[in-house]
Order: C-alpha cells, then sequence, then structure tokens
C-alpha cells in the first residue's frame, strides 16, 4: 500500500497536512501583518527625484528619445540654477515599452521603490492615464507630455495631473480652422481606429459645420496598418477636396506614402493634423510635397524664445529638437519650476503656483488653465518643403493662436467649473 | 545530509518559506508581487502545456477577461474584493470553456492557431467596444479596496500587504490543483497527454478530459489575471495581445513544464532578467531570447527540470557509491 | 459602391495577396519538408527588407537589392537550421516553434542596435514610381503591378524547380514520406539544410518587395507573422498550392472587407481561418493526421 508520506518526493505531489500548514502561516501572516514594517521611501534630504517613463523599445523609441532630451536639458538648467528647493534633481528614466500596464508598473516601482517624488513624461495616451492612475493613488504630481483627450477629463483629471501637451480636440479645432478658410468643402477622414483617431475626427466635424463642410465620409483603419492600398478605392469614390490623416507617426508616413503612389495627390489635398518631424523626414521630401502639416513646434522658428532653446539642446545633444522634446522640455521646466515657487513639495501649493501662469519656454505665450491644468499654447501650420539640410524640412505658413482658450474644450464641458481650481483626487498621506 | 532528506521529506513547506521570505530577496516588493501573479498565470497555463500536452497560444484571452471581469465587477457591481476575483475566475473558466469548444478537437499547430485566431478575436471584440472595457485607453479607476473577512476589514495597499494577499491565492491554487492532478481525473489527464489513442482505447473522452483541463487552466489564468487588475487597479488592453500569450509560454518553458514550482521559477527568472537588464540596456531582449534559446536547445526541462535532473544524478552515484 | 472601386480593390487585394504568398510558400514548404514551424519567419521578411534598403543605398541600385536580400536570408536561414533546428530534431515539434519563437526576438533587437528603432524611408526605384492607368478606369502604382508579376514569376520558378529537376522530385518525395526517401539512400538532413535556406530567402525576397510599400522598422514582420500563419493553415500546412490559393483568398478578403466593412479588414482573416478550419480541418489543401 502507497504511504502517502512517500508520495511527497514525487514531483510537483503535495501532502495536505504540509499544505494546510503552509496555508495557515501565510495567511495568518497576512492578516496580522507580521512583517509590515514601515520603510521611509522618501528621503528628506538627497536629490529631488523625477521619474519619467517612455517607449524607449518598440515602434516610437526615436520620439520616446526626443522626450528624454528635452526633459534632460530642463533637468540640467534647473539644476545650473541652484536645483529645486536647494536639492539637485535627478532624472529616472525608465522603458515602458508602450505598454500602458507596464508603464503602470514602472510609475509602481519609481514611486514605491525609488520614492520620486514629482512624475513627468510619457507617450502614448494610454500610458499617460495608467502612469497618471498610479500618481494620484499616491499622490505624486504627474506632467503629462503626450497627446491625450481623456488626461484634462474626470474622472482622470486631478490635482495632481497637469497637461503640457495639446489634446486631439485642440489639434482638430486649430487645423479644422485652417482648413475651413484655405481648403475645399469636400472632407474625407481617414481614421486610425481608437480613442486618438475618433477624437480627432469628431473635433473635425465640429469646427467643420462652422465653415459650411461637406462630410465626404470616413473610413476606419487598424491601428499599425502598414498596407492602406486597400482604402485608396473608398477614398477616391468619395470624391473629396481635402483629405485629413487622423493618425500618426508610421501609419501617418505610411498611408500619405502610399496615398502618394496612387496619384491621389493629384486630385486631393492631403492634411496631417499631428505631423512629427521625425514623420516627416521618414516620409522623404517627395512623399510629403504639397501635404500640408500640423505641428506643436518647429526649430526653425522666429522667435526668442525658440532660438534660445535650440541654441542650449544642440549644444547639449549635436541636433535641434523635435516636437517632443519641446512638450518634455517645457513640462519638465514648469514641474521643477512650480516647486521651486511653491517653497515646498506640497501639492495643493504646487497647484496654486501653477495655475493661471502664463509662460514662454520656447514657442510662444502657453497659460496654464486652473480648473483643469491644461496648458493653452498655438499650433503651426507647416508646408513641407524640399530639405536643404537634414532637419531643414518645413515652412511655417501659419500660427494658430490658442488664446481666450478657443481651442480648447470649455471647463464646462469637462464636468468642471470654469471659476475653481482643480482640487479633486487630493489624497490625505 | 540530514538537511537534504528534510527538504525533500517536506518540499512544499520549504517552497512556502521560501514564498515568504521572497519579497525581501528582491530588489523591490512590487516585482515579487509581478512574479507570483505571473507564476500563477503561468502555472495555469503548465495545466494546458505540461499536464494535458496542449500548447495554447491563447491564454492572454483567459488572464485578460479575467483582469476586465475583475475591474468591471469592482467599478459597477461591489465593493467586495472576493466578487472581483470570483468574477474573474470565473470569466476565465467561461472563457475556455467557450474557445475550448471550437479548438480541442484539434491538436498540434491547429490548436495553437486555432487558439491564437480565437484569442486575437477577443482582443479584437474588446478594443472595439471601448465603451465597456476603455479599448486602447484600458479600464481605469479601479479602486482600491479592503478586504473583509469574518467581520475584519483589512487594508492591503502596502506593497508588503498585497503580496501576501495573493500568496494566499497562489497557495489555494496550488492546493486545489495537486488535489485535482491527484484525483483519477488527474491520472487520467496523464494517460491523455502520454498517448491520447491509447487513453481513447480505454474508453475515455479524450476531447472532454482535455476540454476540462483546458477550462481549470483557464479558471486560474482568470484568476491570475483578476489580481493583476487589483495590483495595477487598471487593466491594459495589451492584457489580450498575443504578445501575453507568447510570455506566458516562454517563462512555462524557461521555468520546467513537469512541476508546479517550474511555472514560478520560469515567472521570476524572465521577470527579473527583464527588469534587471532593462535598467543596464535597452537591448535586454537579446539577451532574453538568447537565454531563451539556449534554454530551448540545452535545457528543455527548464530550470527545475535541470536542477532536479541535477539532484537525481547525484542521488544516483551517492547510491551506487554506498552500495558499492 | 462603383464597378471602378471594386474592380480597383479587387487589383489592390491581388497585390497585398502576392506578399502574403511568398511568406505563405516560405513557411509552408518549411513546414512541409521538416513539420518545423518557423516563428521567425517575419524577423527573416524584416531582415530581407534592412538587407535590401542597406545595399540599395550603399549601391544605388535597386535591383540589386532584389537579389541580394534572399540571399542574405538564404544564409541565414542555412545557418539557423544547421546551428539551432538541427539539434532539435527527434525531439517533441513544439521545440523549433519555441526556438525559433526566441530567435525573432534576438534578430529584431539586433537590427535595433545597428539601424535603431525608427523608420528607414525607402523608395520604389524611379522607373517603377508612377500610378499607371489601368483600363483607363482608375490609376494604380506600377510598383504594385511589378509585385505582382514578380510573385508570379517566383511561383513559376518555384513550380518548374519542383516538378522538373531532380532535386525537385526528391523534396515533394520527402515531404510525401521521408523515411522512404532515406531508405532509398538519400540524405534528407541535407535537403532539409536547403529547404530551410530556400524558404527564408523567400521570406527575405518578400521582405524586400515590402519596403517601398510600407515603412521599414524592426517590428515590421511582427505583423506580417500573424497574418502569414493564418494563411498557412487555410491553404494546408505544406500545401504549396494551398499557400497560392489561400493567399491570394485572404489578399483579396482583406481588401474587400476594407471596401464595405474597414474596421473588420484585421479581423476578417482569423474568421476566414476559423470558419475553414470548422470545416476542412486540415486547412484547403492540407493533409490530415500531420502534426496531430
Amino acid at each position: 500500500m502507497a504511504n502517502p508520506k512517500q508520495e511527497k518526493g514525487k514531483r510537483g505531489a503535495i501532502d495536505r497536512r504540509t499544505f494546510i500548514k503552509g496555508a495557515g502561516c501565510a495567511t495568518g501572516m497576512a492578516l496580522f501583518g507580521g512583517f509590515h514594517f514601515v520603510r521611509k521611501t522618501h528621503a528628506a534630504e538627497g536629490p529631488i527625484k523625477l521619474g519619467f517613463p517612455i517607449p524607449l523599445t518598440g515602434p516610437y523609441g526615436t520620439e520616446a528619445k526626443d522626450q528624454q532630451a528635452g526633459a534632460e536639458l530642463a533637468v540640467a538648467q534647473v539644476n545650473a540654477s541652484g536645483g529645486v528647493l536647494g536639492r539637485k534633481v535627478e532624472l529616472l528614466v525608465r522603458d515602458d515599452k508602450l505598454k500602458a500596464d507596464e508603464a503602470a508598473l514602472r510609475a509602481k516601482e519609481l514611486i514605491e521603490s525609488e520614492g520620486v517624488q514629482l512624475m513627468a513624461g510619457v507617450f502614448s495616451a494610454a500610458n499617460q492615464l495608467a502612469v497618471n492612475e498610479q500618481c494620484k493613488l499616491h499622490g505624486i504630481p504627474y506632467m503629462s507630455t503626450g497627446q491625450s483627450n481623456e488626461i484634462t477629463q474626470l474622472p482622470d483629471n486631478s490635482i495632481y495631473t497637469y497637461h503640457e501637451a495639446f489634446d486631439p480636440y485642440q489639434t482638430s479645432q486649430a487645423v479644422g480652422g485652417w482648413a475651413g478658410k484655405n481648403l475645399g468643402k469636400r472632407w474625407y477622414f481617414l481614421v486610425a481606429d481608437y480613442a486618438y483617431g475618433w477624437q480627432l475626427t469628431e473635433g473635425f466635424r465640429r469646427k467643420g459645420k462652422e465653415f459650411g463642410f461637406v462630410d465626404a465620409g470616413e473610413t476606419k483603419h487598424p491601428l499599425g496598418t502598414s498596407d492602406y492600398s486597400s482604402y485608396m478605392a473608398r477614398i477616391l469614390a468619395a470624391k473629396p477636396d481635402v483629405l485629413f490623416m487622423n493618425n500618426f507617426g508610421k501609419d501617418m508616413t505610411n498611408a500619405v506614402k502610399q496615398a502618394a503612389a496612387f496619384g491621389l495627390k493629384k486630385q486631393v489635398t492631403i492634411v496631417c493634423p499631428n505631423c512629427s518631424l521625425s514623420s516627416r523626414m521618414a516620409g522623404g521630401d517627395e512623399v510629403f510635397d504639397g501635404v500640408i502639416c500640423g505641428t506643436s513646434f518647429y526649430w526653425e522658428m522666429d522667435h526668442p524664445t525658440t532660438r534660445e532653446f535650440v541654441q542650449a539642446f544642440q549644444k547639449m545633444h549635436g541636433r535641434p529638437p523635435v516636437d517632443y522634446a519641446g512638450y518634455a522640455y517645457s513640462g519638465v521646466k514648469e514641474l521643477l519650476g512650480g516647486v521651486n515657487r511653491a517653497g515646498k513639495l506640497d501639492p495643493v501649493a504646487l497647484a496654486g503656483a501653477i495655475e493661471g501662469r502664463t509662460y514662454d519656454n520656447y514657442k510662444g505665450k502657453q497659460w496654464w488653465r486652473p480648473c483643469d491644468h491644461q496648458s493653452q499654447q498655438d499650433w503651426f501650420i507647416a508646408k513641407s518643403k524640399k530639405a536643404k539640410a537634414q532637419y531643414d524640412v518645413f515652412q511655417i505658413v501659419a500660427t494658430i493662436s490658442g488664446t481666450d482658450q478657443r481651442l480648447m474644450r470649455t471647463c464646462v464641458e469637462l464636468g468642471l467649473d470654469p471659476n475653481k481650481p482643480i482640487r479633486s483626487g487630493l489624497i490625505k498621506k | 545530509m540530514a538537511f537534504r532528506k528534510t527538504v525533500s521529506k517536506y518540499p512544499l513547506s520549504f517552497i512556502f518559506l521560501f514564498f515568504i521570505v521572497f519579497p525581501f530577496i528582491v530588489p523591490y516588493k512590487a516585482l515579487a508581487t509581478r512574479i507570483i501573479i505571473w507564476g500563477l498565470f503561468a502555472l495555469g497555463y503548465n495545466v494546458c502545456l505540461g499536464y494535458t500536452g496542449m500548447l495554447s497560444f491563447g491564454h492572454a484571452a483567459f488572464f485578460g477577461s479575467g483582469a476586465y471581469a475583475a475591474g468591471l465587477v469592482l467599478l459597477r457591481v461591489s465593493q467586495n474584493i472576493w466578487f472581483g476575483l470570483l468574477g474573474g475566475l470565473l470569466m476565465g473558466a467561461v472563457t475556455a470553456f467557450i474557445l475550448g469548444y471550437m479548438s480541442i478537437k484539434r491538436r498540434g499547430i491547429y490548436f495553437a492557431m486555432l487558439t491564437l485566431a480565437f484569442a486575437q478575436l477577443v482582443y479584437f471584440i474588446a478594443f472595439q467596444w471601448a465603451g465597456l472595457t476603455g479599448g486602447d485607453n484600458g479600464l481605469r479607476n479601479i479602486p482600491p479596496l479592503p478586504v473583509s473577512l469574518l467581520g475584519l476589514t483589512i487594508h492591503i495597499e502596502s506593497p508588503l500587504r498585497f503580496y501576501f494577499f495573493v500568496l494566499v491565492f497562489v497557495i489555494l491554487s496550488l492546493f486545489a490543483l495537486n488535489r485535482i492532478l491527484q484525483s483519477p481525473f488527474g491520472h487520467v489527464l496523464k494517460a491523455v497527454r502520454e498517448n491520447d489513442h491509447r487513453a481513447r482505447s480505454c474508453g475515455y473522452e479524450t476531447s472532454n478530459v482535455r476540454w476540462l483541463a483546458f477550462i481549470i487552466s483557464g479558471a486560474i489564468s482568470g484568476l491570475a489575471g483578476a489580481l493583476y487588475a487589483l495590483y495595477l487597479h487598471f487593466v491594459g488592453i495589451e492584457s489580450l495581445y498575443w504578445t501575453t500569450s507568447g510570455q506566458v509560454v516562454m517563462m512555462t518553458l524557461l521555468g520546467g513544464m513537469g512541476s508546479f514550482i517550474g511555472p514560478f521559477i520560469g515567472a521570476g527568472v524572465f521577470l527579473y532578467l527583464e527588469d534587471v537588464l532593462s535598467t543596464v540596456t535597452e537591448h535586454w531582449m537579446i539577451f532574453l531570447g538568447g537565454i531563451f534559446i539556449l534554454c530551448v536547445l540545452f535545457f528543455p526541462t527548464g530550470v527545475w527540470g535541470t536542477i532536479q535532473e541535477i539532484v537525481s544524478r547525484k542521488r544516483t552515484t551517492v547510491k551506487q557509491e554506498r552500495d558499492a | 459602391m462603383s464597378v471602378t472601386a471594386i474592380a480597383m480593390q479587387l487589383f489592390t487585394g491581388l497585390s497585398l495577396g502576392m506578399l502574403y504568398v511568398l511568406l505563405a510558400l516560405g513557411l509552408s514548404i518549411i513546414f512541409g519538408l521538416l513539420t518545423v514551424v518557423n516563428f521567425s519567419h517575419g524577423a527573416m521578411f524584416m531582415w530581407g527588407a534592412y538587407a535590401g534598403v542597406a545595399t540599395a543605398s550603399f549601391t544605388g541600385n535597386f535591383w540589386l537589392a532584389l537579389v541580394v536580400s534572399p540571399l542574405v536570408t538564404g544564409a541565414y536561414g542555412l545557418f539557423v537550421e544547421r546551428a539551432l533546428v538541427r539539434p532539435l530534431y527527434g525531439r517533441d515539434l513544439n521545440y523549433p516553434l519555441l526556438l525559433t519563437f526566441g530567435l525573432q526576438y534576438v534578430m529584431i533587437e539586433i537590427v535595433r542596435i545597428f539601424w535603431g528603432t525608427s523608420d528607414l524611408a525607402f523608395s520604389a526605384p524611379e522607373v517603377l514610381n508612377f500610378p499607371v492607368g489601368l483600363f483607363g478606369i482608375f490609376y494604380f502604382p506600377s510598383y504594385r503591378l511589378f509585385v505582382i508579376g514578380v510573385t508570379g514569376l517566383i511561383c513559376l520558378i518555384l513550380w518548374l524547380f519542383l516538378e522538373k529537376t531532380n532535386l525537385g522530385l526528391v523534396i515533394r518525395a520527402g515531404t510525401r514520406d521521408p523515411l522512404m526517401v532515406r531508405a532509398l539512400g538519400i540524405d534528407m538532413g541535407k535537403i532539409w539544410w536547403f529547404v530551410f535556406g530556400m524558404g527564408s530567402a523567400l521570406a527575405g525576397i518578400a521582405g524586400i518587395l515590402a519596403a517601398p510599400i510600407r515603412s521599414v522598422f524592426p517590428e515590421m514582420g511582427l505583423a506580417m507573422l500573424v497574418e502569414s500563419f493564418v494563411v498557412v493553415v487555410v491553404g494546408g500546412m505544406g500545401s504549396l498550392k494551398g499557400a497560392i490559393l489561400s493567399g491570394i483568398i485572404m489578399g483579396e478578403a482583406s481588401a474587400l472587407t476594407t471596401l464595405f466593412y474597414p474596421q473588420m479588414a484585421d479581423i476578417v482573416i482569423f474568421l476566414v481561418m476559423a470558419v475553414v478550419l470548422l470545416i476542412r480541418p486540415s486547412g484547403l489543401f492540407g493533409k490530415s493526421g500531420l502534426l496531430e
């Protein structure tokens, strides 16, 4: 007869008694928190740590590195002028692999293990929201530097959340306004099938009504599509005057490239509402010839702070800054500057130091709206030009001003009080 | 010698002891929690691969749907954490029930491809159904909830407490799985894995047996997903993508398919390496991929299997010496 | 939808299908003979693209790139078979699959190290870079017509090779009954080695053909990988007829779905696969019992 005790030697076999013993042990410990040490993760002295999760690996590695470069410049400048509250700032960059749960994990690790006091960065909308979530749970101020509609809305928004970058809605209002005045009436949308694409399209439709646009239709494509040939027939059949590429990065470059190959440019004006410099460069002169691009920033712009920023950036990194570098630079500078002005690491004091502030870090006048911590700013319309030097690819044809909140959704629309600064989500620590 | 004897007599006690000190020996506690959650997922996956011999490439569907179910329950239905976890487990089982029904008749690579295809279908549905799942933005704002047990309210927010909370479920799952595998059903499973035709000729309805194993595998994976949702207070859409399936396959193989502890070791090695390597270089994938390749080539039984082989070989030589 | 649109879409589907065909042929031929599922096929596709782009930017000659890409990936395939896959014969069929699964990550990372993570801009050669009026009703990129032509040519060459040469005969026999072939004194090891290289070369040429159409970046093979597997499974693993037919069907399915219900385009190939497998479990032309 088999001895049950002998069975323990077998692969993975467990004796019931041992099991119950073990289970009881672990449960007991969990219940009584017997091993609950209180570990001080926030240093009272030492450097101020700024967490910075970005997608270093994956298709947006270049944009991520640009963000890092911009943040590094800002941190270097702040440290050179005395740091924050007299302490040096340390930038802790982490790779979020463009996955939202990885971003959440990185943020968790930065907060719980590294003890960061501040957070910034993040590229994709989903990742921003994931990082924001972790920051809200732990009361860490977070400066977001990528496009997202949700981050300034409830339930994601909070006193800890700040948004330096544009959002899809504002992009659509800026570009839609220009297109309505300057281009044909029949509008067609090639939409990346996710929140970003949907939101851009909705915004364009809204703005287009002011100009009496004709909705020629839309085609949604799965995110990350490489082959757009199948969409050309639909687009051509709709006979539009303007084709809006409501997508980003590789999707946009591929779509424009293939639209050009199908001879679309002969009949249609192509507009890329959010065309980053890297996308334009990846596409090349010929592909983007005649394409209208919307961009947050271009390094050759004739503006005093732009020149200063570009000079400093080129000195540090040996190349001119690209759009996302600008967001990161300005965002980090604002966050660190805010803490200095507040005089302490208190979220309410920080909010007070940032809200309502007018500033100009690199591209023109910007303003922090108190009700949702969104940075009001301008957008630029550019035409592609034949590159005479490596980064010399754009010619700015218009500046779309963002003043008087004309491009943003109103506070009321977002479910917020226009007269009160945002204080939701404040936790007691 | 006496020590080794004690270890082999009470292997699981030492495993429990190890789990208990585990959070203190890894660089940070969040990593320990991640490891045991993924370890649980790999344990569930191993029921399918190691114990039933079916290579599935669609387990992300169970993990992810379990996570979403738990999150949605806690966001919309109840503040009770037990319901959330139960929801996750059941969702994993139900998804496996459905996917299994459509895939189980096929074997080998066709089975793998079918599971992959159906898992991608689940991903697509979740992505499009943004009103329910948040789409690509994920399911957010899952509240941090305390555990209510026997009238007590226990807060589990601190990293260490949460680790032990998860550990309880890991242990319960190990216990449950052990009972199942020791039972007659477990023996039939082994028979089906070793030789399907023979088992069928003995009168067993092998496709039903495999289907049930698949469901059990899905349930455990769903529970792991639910715990993950509680851990991050968030469910990302990538939890349903095929790369998540690929990751659990790699972990299971790395750790060793033939045991309970193998999947946990695999998860631990994979995540620890990934974590450490990512801080050193952004090209960590090349090392992880390389290690995986070495494993497949030279250590197909995984880390744990290889350790067992070494130990048993030593034991045989010692015995030979003694008998000589 | 107008007739013009549908006609144009049918052509688009054909050109889309051609890339699938090339990838499926490579996968199927490797599987048919070696019963190895090459999970690194997508990464080989990507290497082909990079090899071609590098050649073209070095020499300025696209046609040379077309030749170099399959040679590079073919040679690499020979190395992989000899060094990594051969030791796994005799073990469970899952092992080569798992090995190549891990291999693709290494291959992607290597490219990232040397070329970085951003896209490489690459255009079709001047002579092919213009839209052609087809049937007087719509424009179609001449380059895609070229792709259709080249793929057709490759299929023809492959068919001739398999049907009319001795080596082709051995390969066909080896797919049907490897034991018998060995009993006849032929060294299957060498044949397998060669076939793996050939399959990889097919992936490589698909890569360079795809480069002017879409972005060239390290992860470009990942999406194609899953789709190619679906195509092969639908066609029947090991069947070349099946790979060609299935590739074209999938290309057309994807294109036509895009015309009528675009969001489903991503998922329609999975649905087709599920339906086909439920009706014909071994695919359209597959042999049952293979890898059961």
